[in-house]
Order: structure tokens, then C-alpha cells, then sequence
């Protein structure tokens, strides 16, 4: 066995979830396999529909795999009822107990578990200054608003010092000042008390900007594993390329490989070289992405290496986005971030050019 | 100078008149179908029974002291009338038991639909009142014809040998009870029902996420949950099954009487109308303490529950 340099938390094997049978039969999950370290936090990522929250629940115990195997430090956890799995959620619609007051709520798990009263007296004021409600212990969960809610549920997930902490998208309802907020909440909490996070969202900004890790999955399957960089910046796919910020795809013809790159022939007959994020045979058309903040817009065409007409400005304050009417047809767009210094150089309808920086474009597999 | 005030007094005026005037058709049909036959039903209370039934215009004390007392046909003595207690005490023993009866029973099946897919709900609950379509005393009947000795349940019974002669279940307390739980049946489960469909099934599996097993869940989340259908469904029970007639006359075969047939025989065979009102107004009072109870207990946790 080959040493891992960090130990997982979560191992995931070969998991298939499927719902129905026969012609109805719909699979959510399809062959998964995943590691989740320790103290990580970890996102999962994709359009609803992607089979992450499918994933959430098996290991919550919600639902069981149709094949696979689910280990939490080693014991395969898969046939164990929600109950016996020393792991909590936090719920897109927090569940709190209307019956209970927000103490009660937080004393719940520790209470299931057995704990000495004095103990869970204690636990719950721990709790309470954590998530910042020590004032309102007593109020009934109806009588506070969304935020609070969000914390309270987060603190009754908590208290039981779960191994795993699984949040399904829980600040999708959130306003968005407030959604900034507990995302910062979020990873303080995750640092200050060491518990694994594995925090499911189709925001993908939200995952770029939190997690440690994320995996990106699309038809119950998981594209692309690794860090936020790499997620962004060498995307494995083109979905993954589509899904996460904004891509321009451009139709080139491969000329010629060397070293990794490929000699790509743009629409405007410009060559650039490309990365290549997998060995393989190319030749004839590929998709090319280019991100369109590692794109520059001039208004001199000549020596650019892509030519078009400039259709559309938008202002979005911290950047603008030109979207550009290439020869072929293709709209390309392309970022740049607002300075004081700059002034509106380009106007609606002129001819522009565009170049791409060094490095930035790359051959995806469709 | 103070129009706006005037305004507002005209204003209020008019909203006064106008809730009078569209709560009148209520208050008249209050009034003549609750309050005054109840108020004639008071007064024959205080009356002297005529000798072919009806009431004689003299008042007397006798009907009400009757209800717990009986005169010695010979020398005019009162005695305590056990009989009459044991009336009573049947009543309220039967209803109890309909009520536990029909909760034990209506929680499951309440919960069962509850959980079913949306569409198939309306199915499952349009079967639970399909029998209170069907007239009470055919209903009665044919629940007769299950229990008694040549009936259903005892030729099974003696045909796979199970015993060698049929059990006598029919005109006994098991028989009204048994009648009265098939009766009121769906006035227990359709409040549950209604309870237990607006509980978020997402509480139960926080409930399992935060270590608690079935039994804990059903104790700690369902239960409390359904509480006001709990409540609702058991007063909708109890009281009906108090007052109940038909049930106990052709189950119990006029041996076991239950208030509703004791009043029934007052008026009847019995020829003390007087006695039959202040039994009436007894029936009314029991039933009144039972939803002051109800009452009482609902206002101690509404506060929690309107945030």
C-alpha cells in the first residue's frame, strides 16, 4: 500500500445510488470514489440535479447506497442507521424543532446520546457563545430570523463533537450580505473546532472561496477533484471549464505538439500554443478555453491574435466585461478590472483585437 | 379642529354596525336552536312530570335530585341510586375507552397517510370516510351481525376450533365499545391527519441525524407535534360517544344503558319528561367540564406555539 500523505476521514468506494427500477430507474450516483481528509473542508459542487446532495445523504445515513462501501475512519459506515454515525447535518432547511426553544434544539443530540445533564447544561452555553446567541437560549425557533436560525442549526450539529459536519446547501436561503457573513462564520467555526466539513452548494463561487478541496460533479458523476486553483485554472473538462466563472470556447485546429502544448491555428488564422490537460491523439478541431481575465482587448487589430467587432459593454464596478463578435461568428468575452485611471477607450461597434496571455489557453475533453 | 377624530369615530361606528349586521344570521340561528330549546329543556327540568308523559306547570325540585337519588315507591324516602351512577359511570368509562381505543388505532393510520405520496393521500383518506357515508344505525347493524353468537367472528371461531362454543360478545360493554371506536373512527383520524400533514418529515430525520432512534423520534418530535390533533381528535370522540344512543340501544340490547338511552327512556317508556331534561342538562355539563379541560389545556401552550 502506498503511504498516504494525510489521513482520510471519509473513503468512498465505488458508490452507486440508484432510485427505481426497471425502466423508471434513475441513478443519481454513478461509480463515485472519494477521499475527504481530516480537518478538511470539503466541497461538493454541481447543478442541482448532480447527485451531490444524493452523496450528502448517503453519508448521513439517510438513504443506502445501492453498491459501494462508505468509511469513516476505516469502518464501513454504509449499513449503520443515521442514529448510530457520529455524523451531523446541517439541513438547507435547518429542521429545527418548532417544539423546543433554541437551547432545547442544541441540547437535542446530547441528549439522544445519553449525556449527563450538568454536561449538556454546559456544552450548550459553549455552544451558544460559539455561534454568538447566548441571548436568545430561550426563544422558540420561530420567533428568530434566518441568520440566527442558520447558527442555531449549525450549533445543534455541533454540540454532539460530531467526526463530520455535513452542511447541504445552507446558505442558499440567505440574503447575500448575510450569505458573506456566515461564510466567513463558517470557516472560522470549521478552524476553531477541527471537525471535517463536507458542505454541498451549486454556488460555485461559494465553493471556490471556502473549501480546501472541492470535487465538481455533473449526472451523478465527479469530474474533476482538487483545490479551488486548480479547479479554476486547469479545468479537467469542459463542463467543469463551463460550470465554475465565466469561459470563452473557441474552434482551432491543432497544427502541430511539442512538449505538453499544442500548436493551435485560431478562427483569424493567429497560432498560439495551448495546454494539453491530458495525453492524447489531436489532430484536426478541438475546443480551446481561454478564461476572459487572461485575455487583454486592444483597440489596435493588427498583431492581436483574435479580430472581431466590439458588441457589448457591461459595467459590473470592480470589473468590465467586453463582449466581443469574433469573425467566425463566436462571442468572446473578456474581463478587465476597473482602475481609477481608466477611461471608456473603446466604444460599442468598433473594430477591436484581442490578445490572449502566455499559458492561459488550454485543450479540454469535451 | 378634531375632524380626523370625528372621522375615525364614524369609521369605528360603522365597523361596529357592519359586524353586527353580518354576525346577525348566526346569532339568530344560535338563538333559536341552541339557546332557547335549551332553555326549555332548563325549565321542564324544574317541572312536575304529568301522568301520560309531558309536564305538569308545577315546580318541582324531584327531577333534579333524581338524578342521583330515587323515592321509594311506598313511603316517599330517598335513597342513593346506584343504578343511575353505574349509568353514568358506564358512559364516561365507554367514551374513555372509544377514545383510547380509536387514538391507539387512528395514530398509525394517520400517520400512514400522512406519509404517503400527495395523490395517494386523498384515496387513503376518501376510504376512511366511506363508512360515515352509510347510515348509523345500518353501520350498527351490520357490526350486530359480525359479533353476535351465530354471527362471522364465532363461526370462525368454532368452525377452526378454536373454542367449542360461541362467546357471547354481543350486548355486552365490549360490544358498545367496539361499535362506538368503528363510529367515531374517522372524527379521530381526520384531525390527526390534519395535524400530522403540515409536520415537516425533514424534523424526523434531524431527529435520527441527532441520535435519536425511532422510538425516541415518535416520543420526542411526532408526538408533541401532533398534539393539537391529539387533543382536537379526542374531545371529537369523547363527547359524541357520551351522548351516543344508537350504539349502546341495538349493541347493548337495552341491558347496558349509556346516558343517551337512560335519557331516551325518561322521555319514553319512562313518562318523567322533567327527569329526562335534568338528565340532559347533567349530559351538558359533563360535557362542558370535558371542554373547559380542552380549553384550559390548548390556552397554555397556544402562546407557544402563535410566535
Amino acid at each position: 500500500m502506498p503511504e498516504r500523505p494525510e489521513k482520510s476521514t471519509i473513503e468512498i468506494r465505488h458508490v452507486s445510488k440508484v432510485f427505481g427500477s426497471g425502466e423508471n430507474a434513475v441513478i443519481a450516483l454513478d461509480d463515485v470514489s472519494l477521499d475527504i481528509r481530516e480537518n478538511e473542508f470539503f466541497t461538493l459542487l454541481g447543478p442541482s440535479g448532480c447527485g451531490k446532495t444524493t452523496l450528502l445523504r448517503l453519508i448521513a445515513g439517510f438513504s443506502y447506497p445501492t453498491e459501494g462501501e462508505i468509511k469513516l475512519y476505516g469502518q464501513d459506515i454504509a449499513p449503520l442507521p443515521p442514529y448510530k454515525r457520529p455524523v451531523n447535518t446541517v439541513f438547507q432547511s435547518y429542521a429545527l424543532f418548532p417544539h423546543m426553544s433554541v437551547g432545547e434544539n442544541i441540547a437535542f443530540g446530547l441528549e439522544m446520546l445519553g449525556r449527563p445533564k450538568s454536561a449538556i447544561r454546559t456544552r450548550v452555553e459553549e455552544m451558544l457563545a460559539l455561534v454568538r446567541m447566548e441571548h436568545l437560549r430561550d426563544r422558540k425557533t420561530a420567533q428568530i430570523s434566518g441568520g440566527q436560525q442558520q447558527r442555531v442549526a449549525l450549533a445543534r450539529a455541533l454540540a454532539p463533537q460530531p467526526k463530520v459536519l455535513l452542511l447541504d446547501e445552507p446558505l442558499s436561503a440567505l440574503d447575500y450580505k448575510l450569505r458573506k457573513d456566515m461564510q466567513i462564520e463558517l470557516k472560522r467555526l470549521q478552524h476553531e473546532t477541527g471537525i471535517t466539513f463536507i458542505f454541498v452548494t451549486h454556488d460555485q463561487e461559494e465553493a471556490l472561496t471556502m473549501s480546501d478541496r472541492l470535487a465538481v460533479m455533473s449526472s451523478g458523476r465527479i469530474l474533476q477533484i482538487g483545490n479551488p486553483r486548480q479547479i479554476y485554472d486547469r479545468p479537467a473538462e469542459r463542463f467543469v471549464a463551463d460550470f465554475i466563472g465565466e469561459t470563452n470556447f473557441l474552434t482551432a485546429e491543432v497544427t502541430g505538439l511539442a512538449n505538453g502544448k499544442a500548436e493551435v491555428a485560431l478562427p483569424g488564422g493567429a497560432k498560439i500554443h495551448a495546454l494539453l490537460t491530458e495525453d492524447r491523439e489531436l489532430n484536426g478541431a478541438v475546443s480551446v478555453v481561454v478564461r476572459p481575465e487572461h485575455a487583454e482587448i486592444v483597440s489596435n487589430a493588427n498583431g492581436a491574435d483574435l479580430k472581431g467587432r466590439l458588441a457589448n459593454i457591461v459595467y459590473f464596478g470592480t470589473d468590465t466585461l467586453y463582449h466581443v463578435v469574433l469573425e467566425t461568428g463566436e462571442t468572446f468575452i473578456v474581463r478587465r478590472q476597473n482602475s481609477r485611471k481608466s477611461v471608456d477607450e473603446f466604444s460599442e461597434g468598433t473594430a477591436v483585437g484581442i490578445i490572449l496571455a502566455d499559458g492561459s489557453a488550454q485543450i479540454l475533453r469535451d | 379642529m378634531g375632524t380626523a377624530s370625528e372621522i375615525a369615530r364614524r369609521i369605528e361606528a360603522k365597523d361596529i354596525r357592519d359586524r353586527w349586521l353580518l354576525s346577525a344570521p348566526a346569532l339568530i340561528i344560535i338563538a333559536l336552536c341552541a339557546i332557547g330549546p335549551l332553555t326549555i329543556v332548563f325549565v321542564y327540568s324544574f317541572l312536575t312530570p304529568g301522568d301520560y308523559g309531558d309536564v305538569v306547570w308545577k315546580f318541582s325540585p324531584d327531577a333534579w335530585i333524581s338524578v342521583l337519588f330515587q323515592r321509594d315507591i311506598f313511603d316517599g324516602t330517598w335513597s342513593f341510586a346506584d343504578a343511575h351512577l353505574s349509568i353514568f359511570w358506564r358512559s364516561v368509562w365507554l367514551s374513555l375507552m372509544t377514545t383510547l381505543l380509536t387514538l391507539v388505532l387512528g395514530f398509525p393510520t394517520a400517520y400512514f397517510i400522512a406519509t404517503r405520496p400527495e395523490r395517494t393521500r386523498e384515496i387513503w383518506l376518501f376510504l376512511i370516510t366511506i363508512p360515515f357515508w352509510t347510515n348509523l344505525l345500518i353501520r350498527t347493524f351490520a357490526i350486530q351481525e359480525v359479533i353476535r353468537n351465530e354471527g362471522i367472528v364465532n363461526a370462525l371461531l368454532t368452525g377452526t376450533g378454536i373454542t367449542d362454543r360461541p362467546i357471547q360478545m354481543l350486548y355486552t360493554d365490549f360490544a358498545i365499545l367496539l361499535g362506538l371506536a368503528y363510529v367515531y373512527f374517522p372524527l379521530m383520524v381526520l384531525p390527526l391527519y390534519a395535524s400530522m400533514e403540515k409536520i415537516d418529515f425533514r424534523l424526523v430525520e434531524a431527529g435520527y441525524d441527532l441520535y435519536a432512534n425511532r422510538w425516541k423520534v415518535l416520543r420526542r418530535i411526532i408526538i408533541p407535534l401532533a398534539k393539537p390533533g391529539i387533543v382536537a381528535g379526542s374531545i371529537l370522540v369523547f363527547i359524541p360517544s357520551l351522548g351516543a344512543y344508537v350504539t349502546p340501544r341495538v349493541l347493548g340490547g337495552g341491558v347496558k344503558l349509556m346516558l343517551g338511552n337512560f335519557i331516551e327512556l325518561q322521555f319514553g317508556q319512562g313518562r318523567n319528561w322533567p327527569l329526562g331534561a335534568s338528565l340532559s342538562m347533567t349530559l351538558l355539563a359533563i360535557v362542558l367540564a370535558a371542554l373547559f379541560m380542552y380549553i384550559h389545556f390548548t390556552a397554555r401552550r397556544g402562546g407557544n406555539t402563535h410566535g
